[in-house]
């Protein structure tokens, strides 16, 4: 499964740690994620790897007491910099939810509300093709096509969480960011969600928490282990399920620890 | 003890009985509750439905009075000027003529002087009559049917409040009296009926239960209510839009939120004194206006509104905001185009329930005068609306329940009858709307 285009690093995180309060959840965390590319962090519960997820686009400063230290650059540009908006940084790094979480308007409008907001669509027929472009990209126009005026939270726990994904693509995000998107889904839509992140991979660097580690075989080409707040190991999927280097990463891939 | 005795499942053993029996008697302490607050809510409704249905009828007289020229237009100049001269004291001979002859009329015979007979007719007949000369000056020397209505006690006989016997000590209405009472009823004279003039008439005077209305007061509570809308809404939903989405959590705020619950607690004739000391007397705002009342409210409802409101954004599901901010909305615009939209239900239900909650307050307006005087005249123009002296709904109700004539006692209730007509319909729109507009996610 070893791809050799992934060399162009699309994030880089140096020495980052991250404080609930005083409570010390990320420590030195230093890693580069490629682009291109599904990379899937995986630990044991509370490990911090969603934490680190939600500091590449900031979503942990909603959070008030929590406090980020060290460097995170994006395309070589510190996105912890004064100067960076958040907002503006949302823009470019997407992100699907653990729970779908559709907002309560049809579905057209869940798609369209992104690039209406960063003006993205000039005419009505611009924002119609993003709209269509990007349900497809998440492979859920077929099945909407026909009723895009229905509310987004009437479809299935499946289709909602390829809604999110289209709405997440719709703003032409160059990462995309997922926190265990499949948690709430049953096998079958955890399979298609499964296929449409391998075809994501295309056009952005995917960056995945998962829960499950088949998935992140499955679906990832680069995997990052996270224990107790620290990356414990980073490397190719295959490597890391086959080969570990660290006694904890192969203590928790065979089930001994988690 | 090697062999335990063992227990069939048909026969309940002592411990279950017990449980059985201490649910048993629970379910019925609940149902003896709640039937306690039924009885309760049913003898209100009976008490007051049956003590203020009355208010809403009314005892007329329908005589024909001949507009005499020799005492209404001596020259016969028909000369506006001159015959606004003639106060409501010179229409009397005109009401005792016109009773004399209604009796001869019908044959009714009573040994009772014309001022008597003329008393069974209330004291605003005069100012009726007078203000249809006035009106239609033309009609001066024909004879005119009109409708007046009749003296409280004539109105108390015929709802059995004033009997036979207990007009003993009542110095306004005798026996004979009753006696010609009686009579013109079976003729057919008076009788009683509906009185719209009871909802939308005036306040009137001591001497005039039997003309007094809610109309000017409910206009009152109106002109209080907009205000209260106009500034307690937008005041307390951007409070709490501020207060929940973006304050920072800190001892200020912690600090703020506590003094807000205290507020929804804090009596309301504080708040009356309060926009006595601030509106009035520094402000010089007038006093017994509607505007100071409004103010007064919108103190009081604020605290209602802020926390329904902020119950109600709390309600929405941060994952809509982690939604919205996903996908690069600024803060503002996440509670703009996501969370308020949700929570706006339950913000139209609070502030339904704020309003219905400033309508039915009295205590505050003791303090800023807009009781005990007689609102008579409806607001002749919005500006006056606010700024004229009037009543509100409660507060003509209390003033009317504090004043001597039994006849007044019976408008009090009858005025709490329309009170509670417009609370049950505020609060029924406020379960409607929380109903109809209430999202799922």
């Amino acid at each position: 499964m070893k791809d050799t285009s992934m060399d162009t690093i699309k994030i880089s995180a140096k020495d980052v740690q991250v404080y609930y309060a005083d409570n010390h959840a990320i420590k030195d965390v230093n890693v580069d994620i490629a682009d291109k590319t599904v990379t899937a962090f995986i630990g044991p519960s509370g490990c911090g790897k969603s934490t680190f997820l939600r500091c590449l686009n900031r979503m942990n400063d909603t959070i008030d007491i929590c406090h980020v230290e060290g460097d995170i650059l994006i395309d070589g540009e510190d996105i912890y910099d004064r100067r960076v908006d958040p907002v503006q940084l949302r823009a470019k790094v997407g992100m699907v939810f653990q729970k779908p979480n559709p907002f309560p308007k049809s579905i057209y409008d869940n798609v369209a509300y992104g690039p209406r907001i960063h003006g993205l669509a000039r005419a009505k027929s611009d924002l119609d093709e993003i709209v269509e472009k990007s349900l497809r990209s998440a492979a859920i126009w077929d099945e909407v096509k026909d009723r895009l005026d229905a509310p987004g939270t009437g479809l299935s726990g499946g289709q909602q969480q390829r809604l999110c994904i289209a709405r997440a693509v719709a703003t032409a995000p160059e990462v995309l960011l997922m926190d265990e998107p499949c948690s709430a889904l049953d096998p079958i839509a955890t399979a298609q969600v499964e296929e449409l992140i391998d075809e994501l991979r295309q056009n952005f660097a995917v960056v995945i928490v998962t829960h499950s580690m088949q998935q992140a075989a499955r679906v990832s080409q680069k995997t990052a282990f996270f224990h107790l707040g620290n990356l414990v190991e980073y490397g190719d999927t295959n490597q890391i399920f086959t080969k570990p280097s660290d006694p904890r990463t192969e203590s928790y891939i065979t089930g001994r620890i988690g | 003890m090697s062999n335990p005795l063992k227990t069939s499942l048909l026969t309940l053993d002592a411990r279950t009985k017990k449980r059985n029996a201490a649910e048993t008697r629970f379910r019925a302490y609940g149902i003896a509750a709640i039937g306690a607050g039924l009885a309760m809510l049913i003898l209100l409704l009976v008490t007051i439905f049956g003590k203020g249905l009355g208010a809403f009828q009314q005892t007329f007289v329908t005589l024909n009075v001949p507009l005499l020229e020799e005492k209404l237009d001596k020259n016969g100049t028909r000369d506006l000027e001159k015959i606004k001269k003639v106060s409501t004291f010179g229409y009397a001979p005109l009401l005792k003529k016109a009773m004399e002859e209604t009796l001869t009329e019908y044959g009714i015979e009573t040994n009772l002087k014309s001022k008597k007979q003329a008393a069974l007719l209330s004291k605003s007949a005069a100012a009726q009559l007078r203000n249809y000369v006035l009106a239609n000056t033309d009609m001066i020397g024909e004879t005119v049917e009109f409708t007046f209505l009749a003296n409280a006690r004539v109105d108390g006989y015929l709802k059995d409040r004033v009997t036979r016997e207990s007009i003993a000590n009542d110095k306004s209405i005798n026996a004979a009296q009753l006696d010609m009472v009686d009579a013109l009823l079976a003729a057919e004279v008076i009788e009683k009926r509906f009185n719209l003039s009871f909802i939308t008439g005036a306040d009137a005077s001591d001497q005039r239960p039997e003309a007094a209305g809610m109309g000017v007061s409910m206009l009152g509570s109106f002109f209080m209510m907009l205000v209260v809308l106009a500034l307690a809404l937008p005041i307390g939903v951007a409070a709490s839009i501020y207060l929940e989405e973006f304050a920072p959590k800190n001892w200020i705020t912690d600090i703020i939120e506590v003094n807000i619950s205290n507020l929804a607690a804090v009596p309301s004739i504080v708040f009356g004194i309060l926009g006595l000391a601030v509106f009035i007397n520094s402000v010089h705002l007038p006093q017994s206006a509607p505007l100071v009342g409004g103010l007064v409210l919108t103190l009081m409802t604020l605290p209602t509104i802020i926390i329904s409101t902020r119950a109600s954004l709390k309600s929405v599901p941060p994952s809509i905001r982690d939604a919205a901010l996903g996908v690069g909305a600024s803060k503002m615009q996440s509670v703009f185009h996501h969370v308020l939209p949700l929570a706006a239900p339950g913000i139209f239900t609070g502030t339904i329930i704020g309003l219905a909650q400033a309508l039915g307050e009295t205590a505050p307006l003791l303090l800023i005068g807009m009781i005990g005087f007689i609102a008579s005249n409806a607001p002749d123009s919005v500006a006056s609306g606010f700024l004229d002296p009037n009543s509100a709904m409660p507060a003509q109700i209390y003033e009317w329940a504090k004043r001597a004539d039994p006849a007044f006692y019976e408008r009090a209730w009858g005025g709490i009858i329309i009170l509670l007509v417009f609370l049950i319909t505020m609060n029924t729109i406020a379960v409607i709307l929380r109903r109809r507009f209430e999202r799922r996610w």
